[in-house]
């Protein structure tokens, strides 16, 4: 612990990159062999409903053809007012949403203030531009980043390329490989002023689509009792929805599935 | 080629110390205090540049001195206990380790530099219930040449020790609630202040390590929560 270190500004990510580079794997070197071999996460969405935001993930995570995982988590606070949502390569993913939310605390800490959602949405494009030749070779990361503005009271959300391209979306988004499954979904049941209990209906309707057509999609697994994580981002800070929540919006949907109708 | 003049060793240190402590001794103090509910760190300091600050989870900071350097003091420590968090585990990042670590960099500068740092700080280590060999807390002074103590209750940096510390050692009670401890905390630092007047909440900045908070312990008190303990 040096008293004047090479690196004296507030970014966690760049003390990392600067001072620590060891920490920081370089996967680019790993090669395109590693892609089958890792584990890919599938289908994750966000909206807006209220004045907050949504954010839902399923739980399986894919490796080639095989199950890697039947609950791995993809969607995480990444502070009291934000939620990223990984799809991809989930090592890279889920050490990505570590690092963010290391990021913002440090930020915080540093500056005696928080960063703005936006200036946080901005350091998450840094930090998957950084990912880039990692990308390239096939181990993408591709999230999406919602939040409660506080200063202009309300939710937003945005989506990400590999290359850190930030692409703000005004209703709802959803990515992965069941990520257009959700998104059609989302078309029907999305509307401006849906409530929170709506808003949940909505992104279990889209993830059971998405699972219905993705293989590689979870859904909701009520044998296992293994459910989706819909977390919601309003101006009091994060809830979930319950698995209770959760089981009663799937059960309504098999049954209108049961009585023949077309979901 | 003119050859320096000899200085002993001795005498450099020594002449080092006595330019820390005329520095130190100028500023106004800082107390932490164990009470029931945590911790609590109390400075008087009516100016918006903190003198106490968040290291991490369950860790706070406390310096006096020269705004700048114990500044930078803190900066390093959050890279320090981030950095270490993200390699380990957050659990992985204690009291002590942090304290050692800050008395390395001051004795090292205190030795290497030809200034010294005109500091001294407080490392504050809430305990943790959910462990049977964390839950008492840790309080460590590191003094400018990186001379490191522990303390038990209470700790006190600044100009005027003495006078502070004597309050607190007639006064303090261990498992106090937070309204006594806020109060015991502003006498003590009224014995050290100059003025005769009593320090309002605006002068003062309280910071808490709160046991029972989830996640990250420490919280600043505005001026209002301040008014709100010490009238409680």
């Amino acid at each position: 612990m040096p008293f004047r270190g090479s690196y004296q500004g507030s970014s966690f990510f760049e003390l990392l990159q600067i001072e620590k580079r060891h920490l920081l794997p370089d996967l680019a070197a790993w090669g395109r062999s590693a892609v089958e071999a890792v584990p890919h996460g599938t289908t994750v969405l966000a909206m807006r409903f209220g004045n907050g935001v949504l954010v839902a993930g399923d739980r399986l995570a894919t490796a080639g053809h095989s199950v890697a995982s039947r609950d791995v988590v993809k969607v995480f606070e990444t502070d009291p007012y934000s939620v990223m949502a990984i799809s991809g390569a989930a090592g890279p993913c889920i050490e990505m949403a570590r690092i963010l939310s290391i990021e913002l605390e440090h930020y915080e800490k540093i500056e005696g203030e928080r960063l703005e959602l936006e200036g946080k949405a901005n350091k998450l494009s840094q930090m998957i531009r950084a990912n880039l030749p990692a990308a390239m070779q096939g181990l993408a990361v591709v999230p999406l980043f919602a939040g409660f503005d506080t200063r202009r009271k309300l939710g937003r959300l945005w989506k990400f390329d590999i290359t850190g391209g930030r692409y703000e979306e005004t209703e709802f988004d959803a990515t992965g490989s069941g990520g257009l499954y959700a998104r059609e979904s989302l078309k029907h049941g999305w509307s401006r002023s849906l409530t929170r209990e709506q808003a949940i209906k909505a992104a279990v309707a889209a993830l059971t689509a998405a699972a219905d057509e993705d293989r590689a999609t979870g859904g909701v697994d009520l044998e296992r009792g293994i459910f989706p994580i819909i977390k919601m981002c309003t101006a009091s800070g994060h809830t979930d929805a319950t698995e209770a929540e959760i089981a009663a919006c799937y059960r309504e949907i098999l049954a209108a599935r049961a009585a023949g109708g077309n979901l | 080629m003119s050859m320096p003049f000899y200085v002993s060793p001795e005498q450099v240190m020594a002449d080092k110390a006595e330019f820390a402590r005329k520095g130190i001794a100028r500023g106004k103090s800082i107390v932490a205090l164990e009470f029931r509910g945590g911790i609590l760190l109390m400075a008087e300091n009516s100016t918006s540049l903190s003198k106490v600050g968040e290291i991490y989870d369950r860790l706070a900071f406390a310096g006096v001195g020269k705004f700048s350097e114990f500044d930078q003091l803190r900066k390093v420590g959050v890279r320090f206990a981030d950095t270490k968090g993200y390699a380990y585990s957050r659990e992985d990042v204690r009291g002590r380790g942090m304290a050692n670590a800050f008395s390395q960099v001051m004795g090292e500068v205190f030795t290497r530099e030809i200034k010294p740092l005109e500091v001294e700080i407080i490392v504050a280590e809430v305990g943790d219930d959910r462990y049977e060999d964390h839950r008492s807390n840790s309080l460590y002074r590191i003094k400018y040449d990186g001379f490191i103590s522990d303390h038990k209750g209470f700790c006190v940096i600044g100009g005027k020790v003495e006078e502070v510390e004597t309050v607190l050692k007639n006064d303090y009670r261990p498992d106090m609630p937070a309204g006594d401890a806020a109060r015991l905390g502003r006498r003590a630092l009224n014995a050290g202040a100059e003025r005769s007047s009593e320090l309002g909440a605006s002068s003062l900045e309280v910071c808490l390590l709160d046991r029972s908070r989830p996640g990250r312990k420490f919280c600043r008190l505005s001026t209002e929560e301040v008014q709100g303990m010490l009238d409680s």
